[in-house]
């Protein structure tokens, strides 16, 4: 079962790749889903509607954000980010096979190391969050990369804003 | 066509792979008042190693500042017994260094050198150095010591060696080279990050952090074997590794029971136990000398500032109250101030501050300039600067007077610690 959502994922992968256009593609897994039901007729059917209707992959959800903000030195989720936390919250308590790695990352004012303690504890308050709404523990990961992975290089606050952040990274 | 377009991607390569291997360029800013008018002869013997050690040991003692060099012109001896003395003194030189260097037929280089003292006329240093096959840089450096200690009555750092991380793109490289950055080895290579090296009292190991694992955990490395180990692998982040003076212990900062917080272990990752219990965050600590209190950075009091503890445990001082915040505090050598990387206005500063006192005092005129670590004769602090848009290492006299810039060729210089006279 894993091995063919690993395989349909690898198709749209690919079509993604081909095509270049991976939003039109992500909308419309039929072709790749009935490419694996010639391998494997039994399930393929069901993970094709299940893929088709999960709100993970609707860019117009709320859970398209994968992303929090904060301003320096920070970690505590800010009220404009609280809804998105908590739709991903609602969304792991229903949806209890899918498994997400908190970020947490930097700008780069402050030593490396303080930034890498920040990042934890930014990771660490968004995962807490998403336990008081319904996920569970298990499906929770925190890291922090600190001032290490910059997203952008500049040194000037259009490139901090972006990288004081934690991402929702869900494992595929 | 796709034969061609290897041929060329290989010549790239081989181009960019020689000028990440080309040597530090140094760049002098300002200098020292009182410098000691010295000169050195390049030495006989074998001419281009005479060369070769003369300009290790110009270079080391021009960086310390302290020196001025007084051009020989023309005048060449390589005995004391060839030294007319008055042609010294009209050029205003004190010390004259002289002598000669041979290769011997197992390759080891062995050089004998004088330091004549030009005002009084006699002998300083009469020794013989000799180092290993092609370490000829190692006999400079060594020369550069004992000038400076005899001239100075300081000990030399020239021989120590010094740790920082090269970052180019998503390539990290943990880099172990000679104090003026030349004779650089790689000691790891990898695609993810790498941070806070950290010397072992006796110069054997580095313990330090990589995200190899896909987080942050602490390893220790041998230099000598290059046997590593995991000897913090948490869940969470696991960090900021120090040694005890003594060697025995390893501060490294956890996560494990939630905020970084302080623990003691020993270097192999055994006996783990928590010595700060503030909730906020705790990291960066740095032993005193005498191993009986330790410097962290904490943002416990709202924003990040300095504090002292005992290491056997107890209540913590805060040390730094000035605008801004401070981090990656370090114990001079004589135990007696730290240094710090001082954030204030959006500039970061390189300061002192005296135990005794509290008088802070910035070493530096500002810009992008983090974690400062002592030389271990406490004259010079390495740190990491900017220039033209690239992470550099820096070096700043304790008295703030004499700066020097070293440019890595390729790629950003970060993290950089001095070693331990070895």
């Amino acid at each position: 079962m894993k091995k063919l959502v690993i395989s349909i994922v690898l198709v749209n992968l690919l079509a993604a790749c081909a095509s270049q256009k991976p939003h039109e593609t992500t909308a419309v897994p039929a072709a790749p889903a009935a490419s694996a039901a010639a391998t494997a007729p039994a399930t393929a059917s069901a993970v094709a509607a299940k893929t088709a209707v999960d709100p993970l992959n609707d860019p117009t959800s709320i859970l398209a954000g994968r992303s929090v903000y904060y301003p320096f030195d920070v970690a505590a989720v800010q009220d404009a980010d609280k809804p998105l936390v908590q739709a991903h919250a609602a969304y792991l308590s229903k949806n209890t096979a899918r498994n997400v790695r908190l970020e947490g990352n930097c700008d780069e004012r402050g030593s490396n190391e303080y930034n890498l303690a920040l990042g934890q504890r930014r990771a660490d308050g968004v995962m807490k969050m998403l336990e008081l709404g319904g996920a569970k523990t298990g499906q929770l990961d925190s890291v922090s990369y600190g001032e290490e992975k910059p997203k952008a290089t500049g040194h000037e606050e259009s490139s901090w804003s972006q990288n004081r952040r934690t991402d929702l990274n869900y494992a595929k | 066509m796709q034969k061609i377009l290897f041929a060329v991607l290989g010549v790239l390569m081989l181009v960019h792979t020689s000028m990440a291997r080309a040597a530090l360029s140094i760049e002098i800013i300002g200098a020292g008042e009182h410098q000691i008018p010295v000169s050195i002869v390049p030495f006989g013997g074998d001419e281009k190693l005479g060369l070769a050690i003369n300009e290790v040991v110009t270079g080391d003692l021009l960086r310390s500042g302290l020196f001025r060099l007084v051009d020989p012109a023309g005048k060449s001896p390589h005995e004391a017994a060839e030294v007319h003395y008055p042609d010294w003194q009209v050029r205003g030189t004190e010390a004259l260094a002289i002598g000669t260097v041979s290769a011997q037929a197992d390759g080891r280089i062995v050089a004998r050198f004088r330091l004549l003292d030009v005002v009084k006329q006699v002998e300083l240093i009469g020794q013989a150095v000799s180092a290993g096959d092609g370490q000829i840089r190692a006999v400079g450096h060594r020369i550069a010591d004992l000038i400076y200690e005899k001239l100075t009555g300081n000990q030399g750092v020239f021989s120590t060696r010094i740790a920082y991380v090269n970052r180019q793109g998503k390539i990290f490289s943990l880099i172990v080279a000679d104090s003026d950055g030349h004779n650089e080895q790689i000691v790891l290579k990898q695609n993810e990050p790498i941070m806070s090296p950290s010397w072992s009292p006796d110069g054997s190991h580095l313990a330090y952090v990589s995200f190899e694992t896909g987080h942050a955990a602490v390893f220790v490395q041998s230099l000598y074997t290059h046997q590593r180990k995991a000897v913090a692998n948490f869940r969470g982040s696991n960090s900021a590794p120090a040694w005890s003076p003594d060697g025995k212990q390893l501060a490294v900062v956890l996560t494990r029971d939630g905020s970084s917080q302080i623990y003691l272990m020993r270097p192999d990752g055994g006996e783990i136990r928590r010595i700060t219990f503030s909730g906020a965050i705790d990291t960066e600590p740095n032993f005193s000398p005498d191993g009986q209190s330790m410097l962290f950075t904490s943002d416990r009091g709202g924003s990040a500032q300095v504090y002292r503890m005992p290491v056997a445990g107890g209540a913590a001082q805060r040390l730094t109250f000035a605008a801004g915040s401070s981090y990656s505090p370090r114990h001079s050598p004589d135990g007696k101030s730290f240094v710090f990387a001082h954030l204030s206005g959006g500039r970061f500063y390189i300061s002192l501050q005296d135990f005794q006192t509290g008088q802070m005092e910035a070493l530096t005129e500002g810009g992008w300039e983090k974690k400062p670590s002592f030389a271990p004769n406490g004259r010079l602090i390495l740190f990491a600067s900017e220039a033209r848009g690239r992470g550099i290492l820096a070096t700043v006299s304790s008295d703030g007077r004499v700066k020097q810039h070293m440019y890595t060729q390729s790629g950003d210089a970060r993290e950089p610690v001095w070693g331990p006279h070895l």
